[in-house]
């Protein structure tokens, strides 16, 4: 598809020019030890990995500068294995560049394709091949054999089966009930409003039955931030503002974008931030997303107190916790 | 012969009888490799991996995959008497208890970063000089593989400590996994053994991380490595170096000497770089618990534009028929990424469909004389690059005293707007320096020197380029679009209609250039005086 134009003459590889270690042997004497002394160099950083790794205490702390105080015992295993490594890559190099020869060659290439004779020859003793087989003759044989492997493999992925359990109701599910008491976290101890200043959060967890011991798992779909404002700072419809308990307001923490904790609350502009991609909610518009990747809002989670003054939920979770699915109901 | 050469004879032909090696090996140790820095970017990769190798065995020594639950009692005193699990406690183990092991866990990750690093501007380097056409498909497919794993392993592997920061990355891929429509719920129950965090991703990542992926590595660089080998290396163009031959070092000795003086210097620059340059510190960032997150929280370098995309995707999510779509994690999570690579992938055969070019080429592109090329490589980096700072927006709005809120909408609206026009200003440049290279052949150098003519006319003194130079600068193909067929002689319409139609249309632009020299127009030149 090139335009038919005539190349300029090709004036073919450069004259090879010697270097002074080709000709003149004071020069190729002076490269040597050159070579000699990167590589002594490199069996100096070996010691110095040896005397660090042995003799160099590894509490042992001096001020490098740039670095500040460092750990000798490591900066000192460190440089030498950098050392021993690294001067005798520089001592090959310099060997190669300055004592091996230097002229370059010429190799050809051949084409990438076989011969016309090789591809005829394959065809045939693949046709050849086929034909004793039979496969083209056997048509029950190929499908049956075909069937076969195929369900074959299947085995394989019913294996995996046991990976884990089906999902079932468990992502609409967390350990919040109606009556479960907030508990702070840390700590475990159930709280009451007066607990909490205007202006502060907290996080809580559900609290537990007796005996049982608080997982990841449940972490991942409890933990609940609880934000105390002035009443009159809510702009909630009726139903959610009685899901509030005199101004304190209770969200899920794991962000409704990918599950990251919304960790950072700015008490001014009162938005909570998510730091994995800075989704922010509007804590007086019940966690309405004003900025950021996320698509809904932080579940509110409905809270009371109970019979002795303490916080308890209202009622579970209205929706799921925590990232889109697919089963999910919005 | 000296006793040593008797001994090394009787080594020789005691394996020769046994192998019929000598005859193979004497043809490939004058195998011939031709040389310039940008194929060392290749060689980079490969030692990094051999080096991620040598470290990560080292770290398999002490690293405990479990995700049990245990209490720290190592020499670490701020996290004294801290629960864990117990990947995150041997992680602290090997750095505050194993001599040379904290050395070890620095220049494994340095390495993992070099080795990314290597891989991407190896894969610039094929790609803007024209590596990947025929016979070489499979090689640039081979490539996109291993970045593709290289990304993966390289995820798997920093999760793998269980640190606040990592088991928030592995949080965002359980995210991605819940996502997919139809499965997404079922996959991530599988992969996690249940519920989020669960007690069986670490074990199962570790194997992945070890064994699996290591071992696919292993394959897919012996056949990339056998096929360079086998098709023999690509050559820059000029004087004497043609699609017919390689010009070169041979293999032995002064390739060999410089390739493994090489693997010590990128081993020895690793090593120094673990001494002195502290990486992933995970003991200030606690034990991972899914109810906390350290603020500015970022992935390694070559998964920071997957979450800039993520970052500034529109909060778009649907509900519809009683299922829901996460739009806003599908798109820049799955769907872009996957045209991405795809696109990467298919590349190749993409260009030679534009461009009409079945032929085999072994001598390199220079980048500016293959325009089109050339701007869409930049195009592409410009989104990526678009991308990767947005997964930084937080960083850079804290140290450029911008609102995130701008970076966003810089970063939203510039990932249309700019790569079309990296498109267009590219092209461009590639276009002038053709130019310049035209008037250099024509004109020779600008000297500065200036003479005064006998009728006192100053004019500048033009060296003329040697003869090398100027074959250099002349020895490429310049490509003609293909004419469009609309109809054959009898009237009949081309079957391919709109296919031919928009093959015809890349072929032109990609045939857009200046037209380089002829050897009349230079003849013409000389006959005359400058
Ligand atoms: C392409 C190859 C590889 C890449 C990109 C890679 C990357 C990583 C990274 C980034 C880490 C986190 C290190 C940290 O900061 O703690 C890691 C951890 C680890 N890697 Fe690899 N790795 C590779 C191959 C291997 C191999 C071949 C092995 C073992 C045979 C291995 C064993 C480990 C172990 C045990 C850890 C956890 C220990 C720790 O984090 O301290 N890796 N890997
Ligand atoms: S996880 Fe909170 S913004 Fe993405």
């Amino acid at each position: 598809m090139s335009s038919e134009l005539e190349p300029l003459a090709d004036p073919g590889l450069p004259e090879h020019i010697h270097r002074k270690a080709d000709t003149d042997p004071i020069a190729a004497k002076r490269a040597e030890r050159q070579v000699a002394v990167l590589f002594s160099l490199s069996a100096f950083g070996t010691v110095l990995f040896l005397f660090s790794f042995f003799f160099v205490d590894e509490d042992q702390f001096i001020f490098v500068p740039i670095m500040g105080s460092t750990n000798a015992h490591q900066l000192g295993i460190g440089i030498g294995m950098a050392m021993s490594l690294l001067f005798i890559g520089f001592g090959a190099v310099h060997w190669a560049k300055t004592l091996m020869p230097d002229q370059e060659v010429i190799a050809y290439r051949h084409e990438m394709r076989s011969e016309d004779s090789d591809r005829q020859d394959f065809v045939k003793a693949a046709k050849a091949g086929a034909e004793t087989a039979g496969l083209g003759r056997r048509p029950l044989i190929k499908r049956s054999l075909a069937a076969a492997a195929g369900l074959a493999g299947l085995p394989a992925i019913i294996l995996l089966r046991d990976l884990g359990p089906l999902p079932g109701n468990s992502l609409n599910e967390t350990n919040w009930k109606t009556g479960t008491r907030l508990v702070t976290d840390p700590g475990d101890r159930p709280i009451k409003a007066s607990d909490l200043e205007v202006g502060g959060v907290a996080q809580v967890m559900p609290a537990l039955a007796a005996g049982k011991k608080r997982t990841l798992e449940d972490i991942a779909k409890d933990a609940v931030l609880l934000i105390r404002l002035r009443p009159a700072e809510f702009q909630l419809d009726a139903e959610r503002l009685s899901w509030t308990h005199e101004g304190i307001i209770a969200f899920s923490k794991i962000c409704s974008h990918m599950g990251c904790a919304v960790a950072l609350y700015e008490q001014t502009t009162k938005h909570l931030l998510c730091p994995c991609h800075q989704s922010t909610f509007d804590v007086t518009r019940a966690a309405k997303v004003i900025f950021g990747p996320a698509a809904r809002p932080l579940p509110q989670l409905a809270i009371t107190v109970d019979s002795e003054g303490y916080l308890v939920a209202k009622q579970p979770f209205t929706e799921a916790v925590g990232p889109s699915f697919w089963e999910r109901k919005s | 012969m000296s006793a040593r050469e008797k001994v090394a004879a009787n080594v020789a032909n005691y394996v020769d009888e046994r192998t019929g090696a000598a005859s193979w090996m004497k043809k490939n140790l004058q195998k011939v490799f031709p040389d310039h820095w940008s194929f060392m970017l290749g060689e980079i990769a490969l030692y990094s991996f051999l080096i991620l190798l040598l470290s990560g065995t080292f770290l398999t020594f002490w690293f405990d995959p479990s995700m049990r639950h245990v209490v720290y009692e190592g020499s670490y005193q701020p996290l004294k008497d801290v629960e864990m699990s117990a990947a995150y406690a041997s992680t602290l183990h090997i750095s505050f208890d194993v001599r040379g092991g904290l050395l070890m866990r620095q220049i494994h990750h340095w390495a993992a970063l070099i080795f990314m690093a290597a891989i991407v501007v190896h894969l610039l380097r094929v790609f803007f000089t024209g590596a990947f056409r025929k016979p070489r498909e499979f090689n640039w497919i081979l490539g996109i593989a291993l970045l593709t794993l290289g990304i993966v392993e390289g995820f798997l592997g920093y999760s793998l400590p269980d640190d606040l920061l990592s088991g928030t990355g592995i949080r965002i891929a359980h995210a991605i996994i819940q996502s997919i429509p139809v499965v997404g719920t079922y996959l991530s129950f599988f992969a996690f053994g249940g519920a989020f965090p669960g007690e069986v991703f670490i074990p199962r990542i570790y194997i992945v991380h070890v064994l699996l992926l290591p071992g696919i590595f292993l394959a897919l660089i012996t056949v990339h490595l056998m096929l360079v080998w086998y098709q023999k290396h690509t050559q820059y163009p000029g004087p004497g170096r043609t699609e017919k031959n390689v010009v070169g070092y041979p293999l032995m000795p002064v390739y060999m000497a410089k390739a493994g003086g090489f693997f010590f210097i990128v081993f020895g620059i690793t090593a120094l770089l673990g001494a002195v340059a502290s990486i992933n510190p995970i003991w200030l960032y606690g034990p991972y618990t899914p109810g906390q997150i350290s603020a500015g929280s970022q992935p390694d370098w070559y998964m920071g534009w997957l979450d800039g995309l993520v970052r500034m995707a529109p909060p778009i999510e649907t509900y519809l028929f009683g299922y829901t779509v996460s739009w806003n994690i599908l798109i820049p999570g799955l769907i872009i990424p996957g045209i991405i690579f795809t696109g990467m992938a298919l590349y190749p055969f993409i260009e030679s469909w534009m461009t009409g070019d079945k032929k085999e080429h072994h001598l390199l592109d220079r980048p500016r004389n293959v325009p089109n090329r050339t701007a869409l490589g930049v195009m592409s980096l410009t989104f990526m690059l678009v991308a990767l700072i947005n997964g930084g927006n937080d960083i850079i709005a804290t140290h450029f005293d911008l609102t995130i809120n701008q970076i966003m909408w810089f970063s939203r609206i510039g990932i249309i707007v700019l790569p079309p026009l990296a498109f267009v200003i590219t092209k461009r440049i590639c276009l002038s320096l053709q130019r310049a290279d035209r008037e250099l052949v024509l004109h020779g150098k600008e000297t500065g020197r200036l003479v005064m003519l006998p009728h006192g006319e100053f004019i500048e003194v033009h060296e003329e380029l040697s003869a090398e130079k100027k074959y250099t600068l002349t020895q490429h193909q310049q490509p003609a679009a293909i004419a469009l067929v609309k109809e054959d002689a009898r009237g009949v319409l081309n079957p391919k209609g709109i296919r031919a139609k928009l093959q015809a249309r890349f072929s032109a632009a990609n045939a857009e250039n200046i037209a380089k020299p002829t050897p009349d127009e230079l003849k013409q030149l000389e006959g005359g005086h400058h």
